[in-house]
């Protein structure tokens, strides 16, 4: 660990801190406010959108129909883009390509879909310029654009007041000014700086060259900035090349990978201002984003010393003894590195530049843990902070509990009917992960892709599922994912993770929306001050932690001692 | 509900019009105008001006007289460019520990007047396969190597080195590095005029 790796971490920390507030404004005004005046000028744009989606006059929905909206979009959604990637020959502009064989199709197709942009697939082997543009870059943007709606309409219904109409907002309207307002420009903006660094774009084909050294070398090119923009900025993750954010194309200098950082925690940060806008009292927002922080903080500050420790497979006689630098770049070091992974991890973007399956097995435990305290550090666009305010419910609940009062959140009593649902949101994703992954411990379909062998193994196991529930799209890749049993169980822990997830959190939106709030009394616990901090922190760590704790133990922590102790597999 | 899946799919093409189609041009026509070279490849020409590699991406180097690159899990050969990959093995790995091994062994018949240990950069794979740098410190343990194929002084190879040392970032961000394609081609103007290079790998 150097000083300057700390400064490092510390400055991603300041950057992203400075733009919450006035990002986080932005979008409040773009979704509950009138539009910015700096941005009316897109406003004939929203309008066509709109226009030609037959939403005319498009009125508030109820929690139910936002929910409907929601999964027929996600239902079309998977059918259209696995279409795309079956008809992968006849696509401009390079057709001629292989068609995606079809359970890999629908494996990518559910991946992309739910924002999770898991890859079975090598891009630059597998996927036509066409079909990354049209069917992959397409998805990068509506799925954000969906996971901004999923949390918009939750925040209405816990901050609106009781009247008669009962509405959440209309999905098609927010989905459509999350694509206009915020995503396309940023992305935009950022593909322009990425191809500053030396991201690619250009529809070329792959390029053949004469080495210094006599011999040749064939460099895969494509629309890759464009791509690679929205996959940081929609938290999707899915690169246009097989190594990701670690290829030289995708991610070029220590610049590019620390705006690449910023970019993914860009909007699940600033959103979390957004929502303290919508209670009317921005410290409701605040104590959201700390805690996030904190938990990041921490993540990374894990990950980075035990990758210091050093590779035990590199302890060899001869060897000047070094950080642990299998499966990471030089330009970035080692702090960056160690950056990356966690918020990749935390956020549910799932890029990564270095290879996860290759970090310590400690280092490679908190990225596991961070992806099974559910997505809720930062998260998902939306979705993220979703999951952090049920936790929120679950913490009242607790705290009430302690004081034998009855809980209230925003002022709104919280009662039987929203805790028995925020248990089914909490309780979905590990039962599908640890229930899935369990089957594809016991049994040759599982166990013969395996890259590693041991403890690792397992672990490899365990990360794919972790990732596709929770809708990341990292791997420890020696998983050769792409069998008919590996696309089938992960597109299924992907459809659960992301829609049978959306059900109960509308549910909870529509039953808070009803509740007229009531002024708080000497039994509240103030959800906008430290002693909440500290019972939420308390709360995530118990359930996410504690959940997965055997499993981890078979896993990673049993490594690590092995490998301490000499022994390889 | 046949009404919402009709938006659904009148929704979903026009998104796929705008976001598939329209967003990605106006990116490559934009990128094409302000940064054509880095939109390209960032392709780098020896004296005479030949396409000899793209400055981000690794190349393999074997030739005693060049700075050879971390091991790299690309494709069969390593710095596959159309097959970018990590070894993914696990730290508790025995196949990594037998690379890693022989890769020791390795190296250390091809230095033998560097008396240093391996620095560990160079038994580990990248990330991509395709890792264009080298630290400044494993940069230099091959450089003894380098000398006596070329020919010439330790010192004088440690001046190219480090003439081509790029700092990190804005003073800040990643680690000082070393783009072995530039430094091989440094080494080749410095020493033997165009082209020796090549001779010195067959």
């Amino acid at each position: 660990m150097t000083t300057r790796g700390w400064i490092e971490i510390a400055a991603f920390v300041l950057v992203m801190v400075v733009l919450v507030r006035p990002l986080g404004r932005y979008l409040w005004h773009v979704f509950e406010r009138e539009r910015p005046p700096a941005v009316r000028a897109l406003g004939w744009l929203e309008r066509a959108l709109l226009r030609g989606g037959g939403l005319v006059d498009a009125r508030g929905q109820s929690a139910r129909e936002y929910g409907g909206a929601v999964l027929a979009f996600g239902f079309v959604g998977v059918i259209v883009t696995h279409a795309l990637l079956r008809l992968q020959s006849l696509l401009p502009p390079d057709p001629g390509h292989a068609a995606v064989p079809p359970l890999l199709a629908f494996d990518t197709a559910v991946s992309f879909t739910t924002n999770t942009n898991w890859q079975a697939y090598a891009g630059e082997s597998t996927m036509s310029y066409g079909a990354q543009m049209l069917a992959l870059t397409w998805q990068n943007f509506v799925s954000a654009a969906t996971g901004f709606g999923v949390m918009l309409a939750f925040a209405r219904g816990l901050t609106r007041r009781a009247d008669d109409d009962a509405t959440v907002g209309n999905f098609w309207v927010d989905l459509v000014r999350a694509l206009v307002y915020v995503l396309l420009p940023l992305s935009l903006a950022f593909a322009l700086v990425l191809v500053s660094q030396g991201v690619i774009q250009c529809f070329a084909p792959p390029l053949q060259l004469a080495t210094l050294e006599p011999g040749t070398q064939t460099i895969a090119l494509g629309p890759v900035a464009s791509q690679e923009a929205i996959k940081l900025i929609g938290v999707n993750g899915g690169g246009f090349f097989n190594a990701n954010s670690a290829h030289p194309f995708e991610n070029p200098t220590p610049l590019s990978d620390f705006l690449q950082c910023v970019a993914i925690l860009l909007l699940p940060a600033a959103l979390t201002h957004t929502y303290g806008c919508m209670t009317g009292n921005p410290r409701q927002g605040w104590v959201l984003l700390v805690a996030m922080t904190l938990l990041l903080l921490a993540g990374v500050a894990a990950v980075y010393a035990a990758e210091a420790a050093g590779n035990p497979a590199a302890a060899l006689p001869g060897v000047a003894a070094g950080p642990n630098l299998e499966g990471k770049e030089v330009r970035f070091g080692l702090a960056g590195s160690a950056l990356f992974a966690t918020i990749t991890t935390d956020a549910s973007c799932g890029a990564v530049n270095g290879m996860h399956d290759s970090f310590t097995p400690l280092g490679g435990l908190v990225l596991l843990l961070d992806i099974m305290l559910g997505e809720v550090v930062f998260g998902g666009v939306g979705v993220g902070l979703v999951g952090m305010l049920v936790l929120a419910l679950l913490t009242v609940f607790v705290a009430g509990l302690m004081v034998g009062r009855t809980p209230e959140y925003l002022g709104k009593k919280i009662e039987p009917r929203e805790m028995k649902l925020a248990m089914l949101y909490l309780l979905t994703v590990p039962l599908v992960l640890l229930v899935l992954a369990a089957i594809a411990a016991v049994g040759p379909w599982g166990t013969a892709p395996l890259g590693n062998a041991g403890p690792h193994g397992l672990s490899e196991i365990l990360y794919a599922y972790a990732s596709a529930s929770g809708n990341n799209g990292s791997a420890f890749a020696g998983l050769a994912a792409d069998t008919p049993f590996y696309d089938l169980t992960l597109a299924l822990a992907m459809l659960v993770g992301r829609f049978a997830l959306v059900v109960p959190v509308l549910a909870i939106a529509a039953s808070m929306r009803r509740k007229t709030p009531v002024p708080p009394g000497p039994g509240t616990l103030p959800t906008d001050g430290g002693s909440f901090l500290a019972v939420l922190l308390a709360v995530v760590l118990v359930v996410g932690a504690l959940t997965f704790f055997p499993v981890l133990c078979l896993g990673p922590i049993v490594e690590h001692f092995t490998v301490a102790a000499g022994r390889f597999f | 509900m046949r009404r919402t899946l009709v938006i659904a799919v009148r929704l979903s093409l026009l998104t796929l019009v705008v976001t598939g189609v329209v967003y990605p041009l106006l990116v490559t026509a934009a990128a094409q105008l302000l940064f054509p070279r880095q939109a390209h490849g960032s392709l780098v020409t020896d004296d005479d001006g030949t396409v000899v590699g793209a400055a981000p991406i690794g190349q393999r180097f074997t030739a005693p007289g060049y700075l050879h690159g971390r091991p790299s899990a690309a494709g069969a050969q390593g710095y596959d460019a159309m097959a970018s990959s990590g070894s993914n093995l696990g730290p508790s790995s025995l196949a990594l520990r037998e690379r890693m091994t022989a890769e020791h062994t390795r190296l250390r018949a091809l230095n033998p007047q560097q008396p240093l240990a391996v620095p560990v950069e160079l038994v580990s794979a990248s990330a991509s396969g395709l890792d264009p740098h080298l630290s400044p410190e494993a940069a230099r343990w091959q450089a003894p190597r380098i000398a006596a194929a070329r020919g010439v002084t330790l010192a004088r190879v440690l001046a190219v080195i480090d003439a081509n040392v790029e700092s990190p970032d804005l003073g800040l961000l990643g680690e000082p590095r070393v783009n072995v394609l530039r430094t091989n081609l440094a080494l080749d103007r410095t020493f033997d005029g165009h082209g020796v290079g090549s001779v010195l790998a067959r």
